[in-house]
């Protein structure tokens, strides 16, 4: 049988285990014992013991024979091919799972076919052995639960107990995660780090990673490559700055007018309205600023004798801040309603205009919240690639001109690893680095808002 | 056997709804009124929840609103200060005065007329800002001090008026939010005297507090009364009957009585008004 097949039939199992353990416990019941917990509580306890441990092993059983095979695969390869300066293990496994998935190209050596053959008989007896450990775990996981159904046998707590480790295991997933991807981005960048100085890259004030493929090939041209990252921050920073000053105040205002002053029909059509603007794909966005907004600027700014690049930090700025309005004026919404109706009857009972109540009590209980959607729209704008490649071109000038074409470290990082790669180049490389400096110094930024709004924030309970 | 627990179950209901007077028993008018409420209805959409309610308030003096819940005297409280006009559906009738002036004129403004009418609320709602700044709120937004000093006077004025001024001078720069029910009830209160308001509307002030705090809040009324003119809204007769000269019961929407408060807790001239304070009903 097949994993799915075997996920299926564990399911099954463990519904049978929950009927019968329901019924036996009615039954119990129905007899006049008095039962810890309801009948129900006794036939989940059973099928969960049957599902779990049993699709637990199936799924480790299920990744782990893959790399067992491959292990066992590389016995086959002869010494002389081991030892030739050639030999990659990649390469060799390719080809042997090639065969194994009836893909041929052109002749293989006669090892290889015998490595396949092997994998076939390690391949159907993993299956068979996957089939019975799987389902007897789960059939006796489930007999397990069920001869312990007596009056005595408290399985509500154990239920909750199981729930309570579902639920926690769930969101030490997201952990790992996030933990694996800091991981592999740390681990990509020490190789990058062995291979260009850490205060070329932090401090270096020219990112020039193309000649990169000129080095290596030996044409000559060498030591042309430089990775210094300051230009890609700068202009991260400045379109991030550009895009948040159309945002916040625009997002914020919104806000306010949605929540403190719209009647209730008019605020029913603008939020879904103002909602609707974070639907659409950046990629409308980008060429709404590359065709729309960018030529728009730089005619104007010839017209006012001003010197601007034909893709311009300010056009891809606006049109992010256009972007993210939807994400401070959604959530600053939200925690502007947050607000205790009390407190604003207090301000009006004492005298205060709408705009005093606003601005003196309402904003200043709301301002973590406030500083919360604002921190989302940082990320936001600091993450946001695809409107950056389209609008503000892809040259890492090092300037604050807000006219000037710049980079960011995202649009760099796309640049980078589109296309065909090498994991051996700095230049490769690199985007690993990138990534996680900018992974760095969100982290600090968040860190430094929580700061200010733990000190800051006016609690109204 | 059915229609006698019919009659027993209906005999309070047709008691009440019978019983309503056409014209508010007792005497509605007093010799100097500091505010004049003349046929005021209110409606709530389609809803009556005022009734054609005729009332005097009378200057440097406590009356307390009493009824069972749902009978429109925080309605009526509200309408004092035009708190009201912040809900979308409720209109009202009539005219209400203060100092014979129409407080629903279209040519009144109603950020002055709340700093002569100010406002206590059911549930102590301290701004989350210091006690200082509580207390300053209102003499800041409406100018009434030319200078730091002058501030500092006005907050400590009102924090010792209130009662509050010997456990908080100490701590003025922390939240106000940190008090305890009672503590924060009276810098509601200090906050409220801190822009001399002529009149304190007081809406069920003590209903979230313990009967200590109650008892200082009580006596702080009475204190109060000296200086400022009250209108108490009140669940407990007690309390009303401790705390004001004059006692109004309302019920339905009507203003049922009228009267001294020791007339109407004593001599109550309307059985309603004699079934309400005796516990009958409500």
């Amino acid at each position: 049988m097949n994993s799915i097949s075997l996920a299926i039939t564990v399911l099954l199992f463990a519904s049978a285990y929950f009927y019968l353990g329901t019924r036996a416990s009615s039954a119990q019941r129905a007899a006049g014992r008095r039962l810890h917990s309801l009948p129900h509580y006794y036939g989940l306890f059973a099928g969960l013991l049957a599902a779990i441990p049993a699709l637990l092993l199936l799924t480790v059983l299920a990744i782990g024979d893959d790399i067992i095979f491959r292990s066992m695969a590389l016995d086959f390869v002869p010494d002389e091919v081991k030892a030739a300066k050639t030999y990659k293990e990649v390469i060799v496994l390719a080809q042997i799972t090639n065969v194994v998935d009836g893909i041929n190209f052109g002749e293989q050596p006669q090892w290889v076919h015998d490595a396949a053959a092997a994998w076939h008989g390690w391949d159907s007896t993993s299956t068979t052995l996957k089939t019975i450990t799987t389902l007897s775990l789960s059939l006796l996981g489930g007999l397990f639960a069920y001869r312990r159904i007596n009056p005595d046998f408290r399985s509500r707590n154990a239920v909750e107990r199981i729930l309570m480790i579902i639920l926690a295991g769930s969101s030490a997933i997201a952990i790992f995660t996030t933990v694996g991807i800091v991981f592999s981005v740390v681990f990509e960048s020490m190789r990058f780090f062995a291979l260009v100085p850490v205060s070329e890259f932090l401090f270096g004030l020219t990112w020039n990673p193309q000649f990169e493929g000129a080095e290596r090939a030996g044409s000559g041209q060498m030591g042309l490559a430089t990775y210094g990252s300051v230009p890609l921050f700068v202009g991260t920073f400045l379109i991030s700055i550009v895009a948040l000053s159309v945002a916040v105040p625009v997002g914020l205002f919104s806000a306010i007018y949605l929540s403190e002053y719209a009647s209730p029909r008019v605020r029913a059509i603008v939020k879904p309205v103002m909602e609707l603007l974070a639907g659409v794909p950046t990629v409308v966005y980008g060429f709404f600023a590359a065709l729309t907004v960018a030529p728009f600027i730089r005619s104007t700014g010839m017209s006012l004798g001003l010197d601007v690049a034909s893709e311009s930090a300010l056009a891809a700025g606006l049109v992010m801040g256009i972007m993210i309005i939807p994400f401070v004026s959604s959530l600053s919404d939200d925690v502007l309603n947050a607000v205790p109706q009390a407190l604003r009857d207090a301000a009006y009972g004492l005298g205060s205009t709408q705009s005093e109540t606003v601005r003196q009590v309402v904003l200043p209980a709301a301002l973590p919240g406030v500083v919360a959607a604002i921190l989302l729209a940082v990320s936001r704008a600091v993450g946001e690639t695809m409107i950056v490649v389209m609008a503000a071109g892809l040259a890492a000038n090092l300037s604050l001109n807000p006219l000037d074409a710049v980079t960011t470290v995202t649009s760099q990082i796309v640049t980078i690893l589109v296309g065909d790669q090498e994991f051996e180049s700095a230049k490769t490389l690199s985007a690993f680095a990138l990534a996680l400096t900018l992974i760095v110094i969100t982290l600090g930024l968040n860190f430094i808002a929580l700061q200010i709004v733990k000190k800051y924030r006016e609690q109204y309970d | 056997m059915d229609t006698q627990i019919m009659n027993i179950v209906d005999q309070p209901q047709t008691l009440e709804m019978s019983n309503i007077p056409a014209e508010t028993v007792g005497d509605v008018h007093v010799e100097r009124p500091r505010m004049t409420a003349r046929n005021v209805n209110v409606f709530y959409g389609d809803k009556c929840a005022i009734d054609d309610v005729t009332l005097d308030i009378a200057e440097k003096q406590v009356i307390s609103f009493i009824g069972p819940s749902g009978c429109g005297k925080s309605t009526f409280l509200r309408c004092l200060n035009r708190m009201n006009d912040t809900i979308d559906i409720c209109r009202i009738e009539g005219t209400i005065a203060l100092d014979g002036q129409d407080i629903y004129a279209p040519q009144v403004d109603v950020v002055p007329l709340r700093a002569r009418v100010g406002m206590v609320f059911q549930k102590p709602n301290p701004f989350p800002k210091s006690i200082y700044d509580n207390v300053a709120y209102g003499p800041r937004i409406h100018g009434l001090a030319s200078s730091r000093t002058e501030l500092n006077d006005i907050v400590e004025n009102s924090l010792v008026r209130a009662g509050l001024w010997d456990e908080v001078k100490d701590r003025l720069t922390q939240p106000g939010t940190g008090l305890s029910g009672g503590q924060q009830q009276r810098l509601c209160i200090a906050r409220t005297i801190a822009v001399s308001p002529e009149v304190i509307l007081m809406d069920e002030p003590c209903s979230a507090l313990d009967p200590i705090a109650t008892a200082r809040i009580e006596e702080l009324i009475h204190e109060l009364s000296a200086e400022f003119t009250i209108v108490i809204v009140t669940h407990s007769m007690q309390q009303a009957a401790r705390v004001s000269q004059r006692t109004a019961y309302f019920h339905l929407g009507k203003l049922v009585e009228v009267g001294e408060t020791e007339q109407i807790f004593t001599k109550p001239q309307h059985e309603m008004t004699h079934n309400y304070i005796t516990g009958r009903f409500g």
